[in-house]
């Protein structure tokens, strides 16, 4: 079975919407307290959630046709728009080793597309 | 940075050992990889494309229920463990996922698809690490 290219870019598009409902969790698992309610009444940690569902959604769209071998380690491109919405939002700061190990998986990602 | 800073006020009534970190994160790549597979499994018996069509899916249901599980399991890990260890070891879901897909779906693999995770194995390993480490 072959991958088309466009289950490769359903599972990039996935991995962006998952990158920003991580960025809704971080958000709101700041605001956590003790009381329940700071989980169950956090809208923050709701918007992660719904965010997360579109994210599933496609990606479940993705991998209906194609290969797993292929288009599940294309996950970890998410780590790629993570290290910039972590820099946006929580001003952490960008380091020579995050730069390279994103390097090493947008190498590996290109390796993927070759052999799929 | 402490996890009292994060969450304001909370103290955790229970911590993990170094050990019992490891173990967790390892336990969150099985489950991570057996969540891909029954993923898959669904994605491929899908007759629409409809959000209902995958929400009354049991295999996708089960699927995304022990991604949940492994989720759960990975913050809890996180919260107490080193993340230069535990990264690495959370890359082996990519791993696992590879060698399921063949035995599981028969899918062949070649050489770029073995570099091309190897690489991206590698990669997780150093976002986990600080500068200097």
């Amino acid at each position: 079975m072959k991958t088309p290219f466009y289950s490769m870019l359903l599972v990039l598009l996935a991995s962006v919407i998952g990158s920003v409902s991580a960025v809704f969790f971080k958000a709101g698992a700041a605001r956590l307290h003790r009381q329940w309610s700071t989980l169950l009444l956090n809208w923050r940690l709701m918007v992660g959630v719904g965010i997360a569902l579109v994210s599933s959604y496609f990606f479940v769209l993705a991998v209906r046709q194609g290969e797993l071998t292929v288009l599940y380690p294309l996950v970890s491109l998410g780590y790629v728009w993570t290290l910039f919405w972590s820099r946006v939002f929580f001003q952490e700061p960008f380091t020579r080793r995050k730069f390279f190990g994103l390097g090493l998986i947008l190498l590996g990602t290109a390796f993927l597309a070759l052999g799929r | 940075m402490s996890t009292n800073s994060i969450v304001k006020g909370a103290r955790p009534s229970f911590r993990f050992s170094q050990r019992q970190s490891i173990a967790l994160v390892f336990g969150c790549t099985l489950f991570g990889a057996a969540a891909q597979i029954l993923i898959k499994s669904g994605a491929n018996g899908l007759f629409s494309s409809s959000p209902w069509a995958m929400f009354s899916n049991p295999f996708l249901v089960t699927g995304y229920s022990l991604y949940a599980v492994s989720t759960v399991m990975l913050v809890l890990a996180l919260r107490d463990g080193q993340l230069s260890v535990l990264y690495p070891i959370i890359s082996l879901t990519y791993v696992w996922v590879l060698l399921l897909s063949v035995v599981i779906f028969n899918e062949r693999l070649n050489l770029f698809k073995i570099l091309g995770v190897a690489l991206i194995v590698l990669g997780v390993s150093f976002l986990g690490r600080k500068d200097g480490e």
